[in-house]
C-alpha cells in the first residue's frame, strides 16, 4: 500500500493589545478584539471557508477515499465561535462526512510540552473534550504546537493513550533515512511516528506561487509524476502543511485551490496511491525502526529547531515566567484567570519576540504584528505582571498575600455594610422629611413630630461611626498592597 | 587617487559632530587604500587679517601646509590650512571660550554642531557670507595649484569652496550632507544658507546623505535628482582601549540618562514628561539630563511643577572624561530627538555597553537593531521602554548582550569603501 497523508493545521492566536505598565494593575483585558476579529474573518473568508468548500465537493464526488487530517488548536475553536461560527459550522459539515480525522494537541497552542508533564497533559485532556464537543470525534492521534517532538515527548504523548504523533522529517534527525515510512517511538515503541516530507509539503506551502522557483508552475499532474518518481518500497508521503496556505499564503489568484481540486483525480488516475489519515497509517502501515531524537525539533526555519520560539533571552525569560505561575494556576479555579492563562500560553507570543528576522525574517514578519522583538517582549512581559498580580490575589503564597487577600475580604464585607447602611440611613432620611412636610400641614401632631425628630439622629449615629471606621480599615492593607 | 576635500574642523582642534566624522571617514578612506587626501580647513590667524584679505587681491594665497602624522594613521594626508576669519564650534561654552581671548580682528563664528540655530545679528549675516565668499575664491586658486581627481565638500560652509574648485579644475564634485538648515532651526530655515546648500546640491554630480531621512529632505525639500543622493551612514570610533577610571555608583537606584545639548532639536521636555510616566509606577529610578541649552531652564521649571525634582538630576554641560562616566553609571540612554540626521551619541552609550531608546526621526535608527525605537511625541512608548529595560532582566541583558555587538560592527571603514566607490564612479 502506497499513501499520501493529507493534514492541515489551524490556528490563530489571541493577539495582545498594546499594554502599557500603566495599565498593570488597572486593566485587566489584554487582546485586540480589532486586530483579531479582523485577521479571523479575513483568513476565514479567504482561506477556511473557501477550501471547506472545495474539500466538500471533492469527498461528494469520490467519497471516502479522499480522507484528510485536521488539527485545529482549542484557541483557533474559541475564535470561531466568537468570530466566524459559520467557519465551525462548515467544519462540522466536513466532520459529519466521516473522511475528516481530527488530531489531538494543546488547547494553547503551547509549547507546555517542554515544561510541565502534567500541565502538558491537561491541556491536551481539555483540547480533546473541545473536539469531541465540536465534532463528536475522539483524536487518537496527537499533534504537538508547531510539530515540536523529542523522544521523551513522545513518551508523554504515548502515555496519554495516542496511537501515533506526527512530527518533522528533519534532516538531521533522519541522516539517510527516509521520512516516507512509518517509525516509532524510542522510549516507548507503541507510539507511531509520522514524518512529514518537507520538500514535497514545502513545495506546495512555500514554493507554489514563486515563479523563480524552477518547477513553476506546479500542477497536480507534475505532482503525481513526483510521487510516482518515489522509491517503490517506500510507503508514504507525509504531506503536512498550514491550512492558510489555501487562500492566504498562497492567494486564490496563484491557482491553489485548482490544485487542491485536481490532486484527487490525478492521484486516482494516474498512480496507485491512496488517501489516508495519520491514524489508518499507523494502524495499516509496519513501522521500519524506532527515530531517535533526543533533543526537540520543530517544523520552523531551516534548522527545524526551537530557536524560532526559546532561540534569545527575551524568549526564554518570557516562557521561564510564564511557566513559574503553574503551579499557582494548578490550585486557581476562576473561570477568567483560566481563560487567561490558556491565551497567553500560546507559542505565537514568544515567536513574535525572536530576533531571528532580523536576519532571515520573511516569513516571521508576516506573521507578526510587533514592529520589533523588544516591543513584543515589553508588551507581554506587562501583561504577564498584570496577571502575576491577579492570580496572586486569587491564590495567595506568602503568608503576606494571605493577609492581604484576608483584609480585602474584610474591606469588601464592610463596603458592602456601609451600602447597606447608607441605603437604610438614605430611607430614614426620606421619611424624616415626609414627616416634616406632615408637620408643616398639621401643626396639631407637633409635639410628637419634635420627640421623633429627636431620636432620629441618635439612632443614625452608630451608623456614621461604623462607616468611618470601615474606611480606616480599607486604608491600611491599601498602603500595604502598594509595598508589596 | 586624489581626492580634494573641504572640512571645517579637524580633531583635537575641535570635537564637534563634523570633526570627528571627518576624522573617520579620513581614516577609514586610509585604511580601505587607494586614496590620497588633500584636507582643506579655514584656520583665523592672529592680527594679519588684513594683509591676508590683500593678498588675495594680488592674486596670492599664503596656505600653511603640512603634513600631519596622526598616529600613524595618516601617512597619506595632505593638510591644507587656509586663513580665513570664520571660527567653527559647536557647544556655547567653547564659543565662550573663544570670545573671552578676545583677540583683534573681524572674526565670525560660526556654530558648526549638526543642529541648532545660527545667530545673525545685524550685518553681520552679510558679512558673513562675504567670508564664505572669500574662502570660495581661494578654494579656486588651490583647483589650480593642486592636482587631484575629486572634490569632496563637508557641509554648507565648505559648498561654495567646492564649486569654485570644480569651477576651475572640472572635476566632478560630492557634497556630504551631515545636516541641512532644516534639521538645525526646526522649520524656520534662512534662506542664504539655504541657497548655499541648494546650490552646492544643484553643482554636485553626487550629494552623499548620512540617512535615509536626510535623503529624503534633500529630494524633498532641495528637489534634487534621487539617482544622484546616495546613503552612507556615519559610523563611530571604536573606543580608545585604555584604563579609565569608572566612577562607583554610589546609590542603588537606577539611571536613565538625556545627554545631549538641551534644544528644542533634542526633545528634552518628551524625556522629562516620560520620567514624569515612569517615576509614578517605579521609585527605585533617576533620571539624569545631561547638558545644556537654551531649553534648559524650560526644563528645570517642568520638572519641578512636576513635582519630581527629588528624583530628576541636571548636570550642565559635560564633556571628555565626564561623558564616558556618565555613560558608565547609566542603565538605559534616551535620545528622544525631533530630527536627528544622523546622531552618534546613541553609538557612545552602547559602546558603554548601555541600552538605548531612540527616536524614529533619527538617521541612527535606520541602521540599529538592537535598541528599541519609539516615536519622539509617544512618552507612553517611551516610558513604556524605559519601564520594561529596568524591570524585565530578560530584556536589560539582551540589550546588554547585543549593542556592544552591533556598534563595533559599525566600522568607518564599510563606510569608507562605499566613498570610495563613489568617488571611483565618478572619476
Amino acid at each position: 500500500m502506497r499513501t499520501i497523508c493529507l493534514y492541515f493545521q489551524i490556528h490563530q492566536p489571541f493577539r495582545l493589545k498594546r499594554y502599557r505598565f500603566f495599565n498593570i494593575g488597572n486593566d485587566h483585558y489584554y487582546y485586540d478584539d480589532y486586530m483579531n476579529e479582523s485577521i479571523m474573518r479575513k483568513v476565514a473568508d479567504r482561506s477556511y471557508l473557501v477550501a471547506n468548500k472545495v474539500i466538500r465537493q471533492i469527498i461528494k464526488e469520490y467519497g471516502c477515499q479522499f480522507r484528510i487530517a485536521f488539527s485545529i488548536s482549542g484557541i483557533a475553536l474559541d475564535q470561531f465561535e466568537l468570530y466566524a461560527p459559520d467557519v465551525l459550522e462548515s467544519f462540522r459539515k466536513l466532520a459529519k462526512t466521516g473522511c475528516v480525522e481530527f488530531l489531538a494537541e494543546t488547547y494553547s497552542h503551547s509549547l507546555v510540552a517542554l515544561k510541565d508533564k502534567n500541565e502538558f497533559m491537561r491541556q491536551v485532556d481539555e483540547h480533546r473534550q473541545k473536539i469531541k464537543l465540536y465534532f463528536d470525534y475522539e483524536p487518537t492521534v496527537f499533534r504537538n504546537t508547531e510539530l515540536v517532538y523529542s523522544d521523551s515527548i513522545g513518551a508523554d504523548v504515548a502515555d496519554m493513550g495516542f496511537s501515533a504523533v506526527l512530527t518533522e522529517g528533519a534532516k538531521h534527525v533522519l541522516g539517510w533515512k527516509s521520512p516516507n515510512y512509518l517509525y516509532c517511538n524510542a522510549i516507548n515503541p507503541r507510539l507511531k511516528v509520522l514524518l512529514r516530507n518537507f520538500r514535497l509539503s514545502d513545495d506546495i506551502a512555500f514554493r507554489f506561487s514563486n515563479q523563480a522557483w524552477s518547477e513553476f508552475p506546479l500542477t497536480a499532474d507534475k505532482f503525481v509524476t513526483w510521487l510516482n518518481k518515489m522509491d517503490k518500497k517506500e510507503e508514504t508521503a507525509n504531506i503536512f502543511i498550514d491550512y492558510e496556505t489555501f487562500g492566504e499564503h498562497q492567494w486564490l489568484e496563484t491557482g491553489i485551490f485548482d490544485f487542491l481540486r485536481a490532486l484527487p483525480a490525478a492521484v486516482f488516475r494516474d498512480s496507485k496511491f491512496t488517501f489516508n489519515t495519520p491514524s489508518e497509517i499507523a494502524r495499516n502501515l509496519q513501522p521500519v525502526s524506532s527515530i531517535s531524537v533526543p533533543y526537540p525539533i520543530s517544523w520552523a526555519d531551516e534548522e527545524r529547531d526551537l530557536t524560532a520560539w526559546l532561540g534569545n533571552d527575551l524568549q526564554r525569560d518570557a516562557f521561564n515566567r510564564l511557566y513559574t505561575m503553574t503551579e499557582k494556576m494548578n490550585r486557581c479555579s476562576d473561570p477568567r484567570i483560566r481563560k487567561d492563562w490558556k491565551y497567553l500560553q500560546s507559542s505565537d507570543h514568544l515567536y513574535y519576540m525572536s530576533t531571528k528576522f532580523f536576519s532571515d525574517g520573511e516569513i516571521h514578519a508576516y506573521f507578526n504584528p510587533y514592529e520589533s522583538p523588544y516591543d513584543a517582549y515589553i508588551n507581554y512581559m506587562n501583561v504577564l505582571s498584570d496577571f502575576n498580580i491577579r492570580l496572586n490575589a486569587m491564590v495567595p503564597e506568602s503568608s503576606a498575600d494571605q493577609e492581604i487577600v484576608n483584609l480585602t475580604r474584610i474591606i469588601d464585607e464592610k463596603d458592602e455594610m456601609i451600602r447597606k447602611y447608607e441605603d437604610e440611613l438614605k430611607r430614614l432620611k426620606s421619611s424624616k422629611t415626609k414627616i416634616n412636610s406632615v408637620k408643616g400641614t398639621r401643626t396639631k401632631a407637633k409635639k410628637t413630630v419634635v420627640s421623633a425628630n429627636r431620636k432620629k439622629p441618635s439612632s443614625t449615629k452608630p451608623d456614621g461611626a461604623k462607616k468611618i471606621t470601615g474606611k480606616a480599615v480599607k486604608k491600611t492593607p491599601g498602603t500595604r498592597k502598594k509595598k508589596q | 587617487m586624489r581626492v580634494l576635500m573641504f572640512g571645517w574642523e579637524f580633531p583635537p582642534h575641535i570635537s564637534g559632530g563634523l570633526g570627528t566624522a571627518c576624522y573617520g571617514l579620513t581614516k577609514g578612506l586610509n585604511q580601505v587604500g587607494g586614496v590620497d587626501i588633500l584636507f582643506v580647513v579655514p584656520k583665523a590667524y592672529g592680527d594679519e587679517d588684513q594683509s591676508w584679505l590683500s593678498l588675495i587681491d594680488a592674486g596670492e594665497v599664503v596656505v600653511s601646509n603640512r603634513i600631519v602624522d596622526y598616529k600613524g594613521f595618516f601617512r597619506r594626508i595632505h593638510f591644507i590650512e587656509v586663513g580665513s576669519s570664520i571660527i567653527p564650534y559647536t557647544t556655547p561654552e567653547e564659543f565662550e571660550k573663544l570670545m573671552s581671548k578676545k583677540e583683534k580682528g573681524n572674526r565670525f563664528f560660526v556654530n558648526t554642531a549638526f543642529s541648532g540655530k545660527l545667530a545673525f545679528t545685524g550685518g553681520y549675516g552679510i558679512s558673513l557670507f562675504q567670508e564664505i565668499a572669500n574662502y570660495a575664491a581661494i578654494a579656486s586658486i588651490l583647483g589650480v595649484s593642486y592636482d587631484f581627481d575629486v572634490i569632496h565638500a563637508h557641509d554648507w560652509l565648505t559648498y561654495p569652496a567646492g564649486i569654485a574648485a570644480k569651477m576651475v579644475s572640472g572635476k566632478p564634485l560630492i557634497v556630504h550632507v551631515h545636516a541641512t538648515d532644516f534639521d538645525r532651526s526646526g522649520g524656520s530655515v534662512n534662506p542664504g544658507i539655504y541657497e548655499i546648500e541648494k546650490n552646492g546640491m544643484e553643482f554636485a554630480d553626487k550629494v552623499i546623505a548620512v540617512s535615509n531621512l536626510t535623503r529624503n529632505i534633500i529630494i524633498e525639500k532641495y528637489g534634487i535628482e534621487p539617482d544622484k543622493v546616495v546613503t552612507v551612514h556615519n559610523a563611530v570610533e571604536p573606543l580608545e582601549n585604555r584604563e579609565r577610571i569608572k566612577r562607583e555608583k554610589s546609590i542603588d537606584d537606577k539611571i536613565v540618562t538625556f545627554l545631549g545639548r538641551v534644544t528644542l532639536q533634542k526633545g528634552p521636555e518628551y524625556f522629562v514628561e516620560a520620567a514624569h510616566l515612569v517615576l509614578q509606577k517605579m521609585n527605585d529610578v533617576r533620571f539624569v539630563m545631561a547638558g545644556s541649552g537654551d531649553m534648559l531652564k524650560h526644563m528645570i521649571h517642568r520638572v519641578s511643577a512636576l513635582h519630581v525634582g527629588n528624583k530628576f538630576h541636571f548636570t550642565g554641560f559635560l564633556k571628555g572624561e565626564d561623558v564616558f562616566q556618565m555613560y558608565s553609571l547609566s542603565d538605559v540612554y534616551v535620545m528622544p530627538s525631533v530630527s536627528e540626521p544622523f546622531g552618534i551619541s546613541p553609538l557612545e552609550a552602547m559602546q558603554s555597553n548601555v541600552p538605548v531608546i531612540i527616536s524614529r526621526q533619527s538617521g541612527v535608527s535606520e541602521i540599529l537593531e538592537h535598541a528599541i525605537k519609539v516615536d519622539f511625541w509617544d512618552i507612553h512608548a517611551m516610558a513604556d521602554a524605559i519601564y520594561g529595560i529596568l524591570r524585565y532582566n530578560g530584556l536589560s541583558t539582551m540589550l546588554r548582550k547585543n549593542v556592544k555587538e552591533e556598534v563595533d560592527n559599525l566600522k568607518w571603514e564599510n563606510a569608507a569603501a562605499k566613498v570610495k566607490e563613489i568617488y571611483s564612479s565618478l572619476v
